[in-house]
This record gives C-alpha cells, sequence and structure tokens, in this order.
C-alpha cells in the first residue's frame, strides 16, 4: 500500500533571501544526504534556517545556489512537481488545517486534489488512516473542536493519504503540551517502523532529537555545524553548537564552593539500572558526589547522564574502573 | 390633513421594487466581475501565489482611481458608456452599469483583503499537498475565505443601497429619486421620512442576513 521510503540528497546548497532593501543569507553551502527509512532529526536555534531547509525538500523553497535531490532527481516543475509533492507528505506547528472542512473531510482533501482512486476507495482510504492515527471517533468534528495533538493527528492522517515516501515535520511537535508531544513523536515512531518512511524532523528542542531520531544535522546561522548520530552528537560532540545543545538537556550542576574537577559520565542500558558508581569507588580513598544529573532514553535506549564531583588519592583508579565497564568520562570544562 | 397626507403607497410600492431590482442586479453583477478581478488582485499581491509587482500595481491603480470618484460624478461621466451599453442613461437600466462599475473595486479589494486573511500555513499545506494554483484558489481559498467573503459582500450591497439612492439625483429610480423628487424637491417631508425608513429597514435585513450566513459558515464554534 505505501510506497518505499525516499532518501534526500543537498549538494552544496544555499539559500538567499533578496528583497529591494537587503539581502539575507539564509542557507549557506549545504551538504546533506539523510538515508531512506531513517528518522533525522534537523535542530537548532530559532533563525537558523531549520524551516527554510525542509522546505526545499518539497520546493516550498528554492535554492539559491546547489541542488537538492530525492532519490537520485531533481525536483521537478508544474505538474511533475504536484505529483512528487504528493510523494512527500508534511506536517507543520500551525497544524494547517482547512477551519472549513471536517477531520475527515481534511484527510479527503488531499486524495481528492490527487485525484486517486474513486469515491468509494478514497472513503474507505480515509477511514483507514483515521483509524491508524487514532481519531475515527472525531472524524466529524472540526479542527476548532480539536484540541492540538488532535489536530496533528488529523494532519499526519492527511500527510500519509497519498502513500508519501518522505514525511517532513516542521516544529510539528512545538505548539502541543508535553503529554500531546510525547503522543505525537511516538505516533511518527510508529510510522516509521510499521511503514519505513523516511521522517525528516526540524526542531529546536534537543530533547525531541533524543526522543525519536537516529541521526540529527545541527544548523548554526545557516551552516551544518555537525552531523551525526544522535549518541555522537550528545556525548561526543565535535563542535560548540553541539556541545552547547547537549549540555541544554542537563541540569545545571550546583556549585558546592570546592573547586574540585568535575566529571561527565555517561552510561547506556545495561548499565544504567547496575552498581557502576558503587563498584567505582568501593574499596578506594575517593568521594563521589553526584552534582547533576538525569536518567533518559535516546528513542528507547536508556542512558545516565552525571555531573559529579570525584577526588581523593584514588579518583584516577576509580576513574579507570568506571572506563573499563563502559562509562565514559570527560572532564567538565565550567 | 395629516401628516403623511402625501403618501402614495403604490408610488412607494413601485419605487421600493425599482431599488432592490437595482440592488440585486447591480450586486450579482458586481461580485461576478468583482470576485474574480478581487482573485486576481491577491494573486499578484505581495502575499500572492504569483507576485507580480507591475500587473499589481497596474490593476491596483485602476482600482484606486474608480474608488475615489464620487459616486455621483462616476455616473455622470459614465453617461455616453451606459447609453451605448443598455439604451439610456435613466432608470433602473440606466443606474445599472454605473452602480456596477462603482462598486466592483470597492468589493474586489475587500476580497483582495479576505483573501490575504487566510492561514498562511494552510496554504503552504496545501501546496505541499501537491495542488496547484487554480487548486488551491478554488479549493482552500474560496472556502477558507467564506465567512469574510459573505460579510464583503453584505458590506458590499448596504454600499449599493446607498448609491442607488444618490443615483435618485440623477435619474435613476427607486426610493432614492422618490426622496428626491417629493421630499427634497416639493418639500414632502412625510414622503422624505418615509423612504428614509424603508432604506434602514433595507439595510438592516441585508445586515441580519448577512451575519446569520457569516455565523453559518463559521467553523470557529461548534457547529448544530
Amino acid at each position: 500500500m505505501y510506497n518505499s521510503p525516499l532518501p534526500v540528497k543537498f549538494i552544496n546548497v544555499s539559500k538567499e533571501f533578496v528583497s529591494h532593501e537587503s539581502r539575507h543569507q539564509v542557507l549557506q553551502g549545504i551538504d546533506l544526504e539523510i538515508q531512506s527509512g531513517e528518522v533525522f532529526g534537523i535542530v537548532g536555534p530559532s533563525g537558523a534556517g531549520k524551516s527554510t531547509l525542509i522546505r526545499l525538500i518539497n520546493a516550498l523553497e528554492l535554492p539559491t545556489g546547489g541542488r537538492v535531490e530525492i532519490h537520485g532527481s531533481a525536483i521537478g516543475r508544474g505538474r511533475e512537481l504536484g505529483a512528487m509533492r504528493q510523494k512527500i507528505g508534511m506536517i507543520f506547528q500551525q497544524f494547517g488545517l482547512l477551519s472549513s472542512k471536517t477531520a475527515r473531510q481534511n484527510v479527503l482533501y488531499a486524495l481528492e486534489l490527487a485525484k486517486a482512486g474513486t469515491p468509494q476507495t478514497r472513503r474507505a482510504k480515509v477511514d483507514d488512516l483515521l483509524e491508524r492515527v487514532g481519531l475515527s471517533a472525531h472524524a466529524d468534528k472540526y479542527p476548532a473542536q480539536l484540541s492540538g495533538g488532535q489536530k496533528q493527528r488529523v494532519g499526519i492522517a492527511r500527510a500519509l493519504a497519498n502513500d508519501p515516501g518522505i514525511l517532513l515535520c516542521d516544529e510539528a511537535t512545538s505548539a502541543l503540551d508535553p503529554e500531546a508531544t510525547a503522543e505525537i513523536l511516538k505516533l511518527i515512531d510508529e510510522l516509521n517502523a510499521a511503514l519505513g518512511l523516511t521522517v525528516i524532523l526540524v526542531t529546536h528542542e534537543m530533547d525531541v532529537v533524543r526522543r525519536a531520531c537516529d541521526r540529527v544535522a545541527i544548523l548554526e546561522q545557516g551552516r551544518l555545524m555537525e552531523v551525526g548520530t544522535v549518541e555522537q552528537v550528545l556525548f561526543s560532540p565535535q563542535s560548540e553548537a553541539a556541545r552547547a545543545l547537549g549540555l541544554h538537556l542537563l541540569p545545571r550542576p550546583a556549585d558546592d564552593g570546592s573547586g574540585r574537577a568535575r566529571l561527565r559520565l555517561t552510561y547506556f542500558s545495561d548499565t544504567v539500572a547496575s552498581d557502576v558508581l558503587s563498584a567505582a569507588t568501593q574499596g578506594l580513598d575517593v568521594s563521589l558526589a553526584i552534582l547533576a544529573g538525569q536518567v533518559a532514553a535516546l528513542k528507547a535506549k536508556p542512558y545516565a547522564d552525571l555531573i559529579v564531583a570525584l577526588d581523593g588519592p584514588d579518583a584516577a583508579a576509580s576513574v579507570s574502573r568506571l572506563r573499563s565497564r563502559g562509562v565514559r568520562v570527560t572532564e567538565v570544562v565550567s | 390633513m395629516s401628516f403623511f397626507s402625501h403618501i402614495d403607497t403604490l408610488e412607494i410600492f413601485l419605487a421600493t421594487s425599482d431599488t432592490l431590482i437595482m440592488l440585486a442586479v447591480s450586486l450579482a453583477l458586481t461580485v461576478i466581475f468583482g470576485l474574480p478581478l478581487g482573485v486576481w488582485l491577491w494573486l499578484t499581491g505581495p502575499s500572492g501565489l504569483t507576485p507580480n509587482r507591475f500587473v499589481y500595481g497596474m490593476v491596483g491603480l485602476v482600482v484606486n482611481v474608480l474608488r475615489s470618484i464620487p459616486f455621483v460624478i462616476l455616473f455622470i461621466l459614465l453617461i455616453p458608456v451606459t447609453l451605448a451599453l443598455v439604451g439610456t442613461s435613466l432608470g433602473v437600466r440606466g443606474a445599472i452599469p454605473p452602480l456596477v462599475l462603482g462598486a466592483v473595486p470597492f468589493f474586489a479589494r475587500l476580497v483582495e483583503s479576505s483573501l490575504r486573511e487566510v492561514n498562511h500555513t494552510v496554504i503552504e499545506a496545501t501546496k505541499a499537498l501537491g495542488a496547484s494554483s487554480r487548486q488551491i484558489v478554488i479549493h482552500t481559498m474560496l472556502p477558507e475565505a467564506r465567512p469574510s467573503l459573505i460579510a464583503a459582500v453584505t458590506v458590499t450591497a448596504i454600499a449599493l443601497i446607498s448609491y442607488t439612492a444618490m443615483a435618485g439625483v440623477v435619474g435613476a429610480g427607486g426610493l432614492g429619486d422618490l426622496a428626491v423628487r417629493y421630499g427634497y424637491q416639493r418639500f414632502q417631508s412625510d414622503v422624505m421620512l418615509v423612504t428614509v425608513a424603508l432604506i434602514v429597514v433595507l439595510v438592516q435585513l441585508l445586515q441580519m442576513l448577512g451575519d446569520r450566513l457569516i455565523s453559518r459558515f463559521h467553523r470557529r464554534t461548534t457547529p448544530n
């Protein structure tokens, strides 16, 4: 039923907005390959050019330099562009639902615009889609009668109507409360797994990336600062921008006034529930104090991320014990 | 002799029906010509689908020039055109061309601003679904702007009533004509009063009808 997932490639892409009094370079020298079937995040502060970048994929914006290729071919024009856009679903922060149509009619609209199938097959498909996003009970409500999370579900059902290979999410959870955000991210994850859809997700929240994405690109002032797996970018960042975004996720350590060296300890799934910390100090002349930290998950993979103060004559031995147990230990420069 | 001694019910009835005919015909023609013109203004305007500063500027200029000519003057200026189009510049028929030409630019601007108010994300979402410009206008813009377009028609209808009354001064029929010929030129205050009252009632009825339609099509609140 669904199309095969599609890869996206940016080749030296730049975008400049020119008005009569000013020119503004929004994107510069973007080289990026998004693989088919992955959940790819684009993260950065507001004004970094994220939304422009994602809009280049379905040609809501056109690049002023370079090329964007989908499955190896450049984006077409005219009728061809319409057909291509139908294979790229998109959801928005402000949902973009027609207020004059019910949830059902909004989803049906996508099929009508594409002139896909007969009225009967369309109706059946709309019912399927609404059920898939868990909205069958609200099919005949207008957007004004739905909650934010429900509206975004309609948006997702509409975006999936023409069996796309790519789903673009432009700050799709930024207008939602934490609970609805969690539900929508879970739905996106399920769709990615069930349909093998390539998902490209723009957000300013590293937390969304951590929960939903396989790989991530960090964008700042129109340039790519870093591209890698979420784990790499969070725990061994190469750029200052990535470091800053990763640290945002950690609670700020309390200043204990001692001036002791601070270490950041990060360890994954199987070790989270284990006794790494007590084992690291057992029988050694060290004191270990946790200054800040959290236990969270990358997609479904739990990890602990702690900032600690560790000192005493045997501190070095303690660190090597931690490392031998698979804990990533880095110095924190404050 | 009572205050209402000059009232001729038949004449008032005929004048009212003349006004209603002028209103209905000129409103229909205004919508037929003004809606596409308004869509064109929006399309070529700064927030439209196909911005074109030159076209927008030229069409906008014509619209503004027509809008800035006072209606009575426009009526007189158009007499040769009116004669050529409908064969007379008097009565109900003679009033239609100037009424339409006076109202079309006004209505077109209202249509343009109604379309501009449509949520930008909705337009973008429709584009992302692969819709053509034609589909966007017909299936997204017009339905989404419907309440505001109905309000535009209502405002235009009320403006047209006031135009028909003014047209009475320069030879058109209807309630305005009655008010001028009897109420003004013959000092028959009762006729003046009745015509004014009828016009007020007409305007009220139109506004109520418009408001009702708007709330019927508004989906911001719960229907049923």
